[in-house]
């Protein structure tokens, strides 16, 4: 299908299953992260905030680099865990898992905190004063009023995770089957003579995943809107 | 020493602003005043929103906040309801669900005889199965008020339910509120300042100006019309 060999296919589902993972795994982190940003007051803010968006303006194959000094199999952080846990990040499509989400962890943490600081905290009060303790009332006011934000973030970072090329390449490399996604698949396809026409069709999926995901974020957000304003 | 259901005196600054306010109250208990008066603070600070300096509030003996004690009951624990200017009605939740919830974050079981008496007193039936967004702003304070009084208040607030309607609307309204005084038996604060309206509504009045009591008793303390 689309003249695509079935090493291709492998590509994309991985790609998929990478972007996906990162996206879903990281969403507790960024809904608590954002809420933190979004609502308290404590030493080091500014400090946190930085490091949370560091991804954003680093060189991707910077932080690529220093996931591979933290986590790779010999580094102090990637030793406790295949020692203590059986864990093992490096070349590894997990790994590509880990080096996708935190280059797509600011822009989901970014949606989300926008979303938060937008709600009228006066309902959240209005909760309270019918008998909702603090937890009740996040659960059932806050989260609810921020999913616009958490579809927001979460299109945001599949689409970033799915786009992920100099973080994970360097972390993870690019092994067929493993950790080569779509756009290493291509790199590598263009990087052999006559490879161009092979990449462009892996070029067109890349585009239509991408159309697919904005037009189906686009239409929950239009949905999420609507209910949230009381229609 | 407290026959009255609910006895407050606090003391608060906000920044320039000093309120000292005392007073005491039970049936309906209008706080009558200009804006600026320190009413909604004075609210906040019954139902626990709002934390005051010092001073001491109980509501029929039991204390909510006590300075000098360190009391301080969390808002969700005093079950005051609280009907507030512009209704807060979830947008996110039907108008069914915003009904419910007072009931279910109080942990209160279902009484079919107690909705079924609120949605009549206020004549909301058909308003039921709508959305918030799309009720006047009559209806929406109707759905406010029905939502605080099937949490089973102890005590009532309703801070300037009318303020945020036009002269229609409110008097769509007032004739509610006259039913629910008659009829709910739950004591109310009513926080207003058109003396009409206050006329209309309360039992005992406590005139505020600039953070103080200038005045209570009866509607003769309310200026003439």
């Amino acid at each position: 299908m689309f003249g695509l060999t079935p090493d291709d296919w492998t590509a994309v589902a991985l790609s998929l299953r990478i972007a996906s993972v990162a996206t879903v795994v990281s969403l507790p982190f960024g809904i608590a992260i954002a809420y933190v940003l979004a609502r308290k007051r404590f030493w080091g803010k500014s400090l946190l905030d930085a490091v949370i968006y560091l991804p954003l303006v680093l060189p991707p194959v910077v932080t690529g680099y220093l996931l591979l000094i933290t986590l790779g199999r010999r580094a102090p952080v990637g030793a406790f865990l295949a020692d203590h846990f059986g864990i093992v990040l490096s070349f590894r499509w997990t790994g590509a898992v880990v080096s996708c989400g935190v280059m797509a962890f600011p822009l989901m943490v970014r949606a989300i905190r926008l979303s938060i600081e937008a709600i009228d905290r006066r309902l959240e009060e209005a909760g309270m004063t019918l008998g909702a303790d603090p937890f009740w009332t996040f659960v059932t006011i806050t989260l609810p009023l921020t999913l616009p934000g958490i579809i927001a973030g979460m299109m945001l970072a599949f689409a970033r995770a799915l786009g992920e090329f100099g973080a994970t390449i360097t972390f993870v490399s690019n092994i067929p089957g493993e950790t080569q996604t779509i756009s290493a698949a291509i790199y590598t396809l263009t990087q052999v003579p006559g490879g161009d026409v092979a990449a462009l069709h892996l070029v067109i999926v890349a585009v239509a995943i991408s159309f697919a995901a904005l037009f189906a974020s686009e239409w929950l957000a239009r949905r999420a809107a609507a209910r949230l304003h009381g229609e | 020493m407290e026959s009255d259901v609910l006895s407050c005196e606090v003391h608060k600054t906000l920044g320039a602003f000093k309120l000292d306010i005392g007073f005491e109250a039970d049936g309906v208990t209008a706080l009558f005043g200009p804006s600026g008066s320190g009413k909604t603070s004075l609210i906040n600070m019954i139902g626990g929103l709002m934390t005051p300096d010092a001073g001491r509030i109980a509501l029929d003996g039991d204390v909510l906040f006590d300075a000098a004690r360190g009391v301080n009951v969390k808002p969700w624990k005093r079950r005051i309801g609280t009907v507030f200017q512009e209704g807060r009605l979830f947008p996110h939740l039907s108008v069914q669900h915003n009904l419910d919830y007072g009931r279910w974050m109080s942990g209160l079981p279902a009484d079919a005889k107690a909705f079924a008496h609120t949605v009549e007193l206020l004549d909301i039936g058909r308003l039921v199965g709508r959305r918030p967004g799309r009720l006047s702003g009559g209806e929406r304070q109707r759905i406010a008020i029905g939502r605080a009084l099937l949490m089973k208040p102890r005590l009532l607030l309703l801070d300037e339910p009318l303020a945020s309607l036009d002269t229609a609307r409110k008097a769509e309204i007032l004739p509610y509120l006259e039913r629910l005084r008659d009829d709910a038996g739950v004591p109310m604060i009513y926080v207003s300042h058109d003396p009409g309206e206050v006329a209309r509504i309360a039992t005992h009045v406590v005139r505020l100006e600039a953070g103080r009591v200038v005045a209570a008793g009866g509607v003769d303390v309310l200026p003439s019309i």
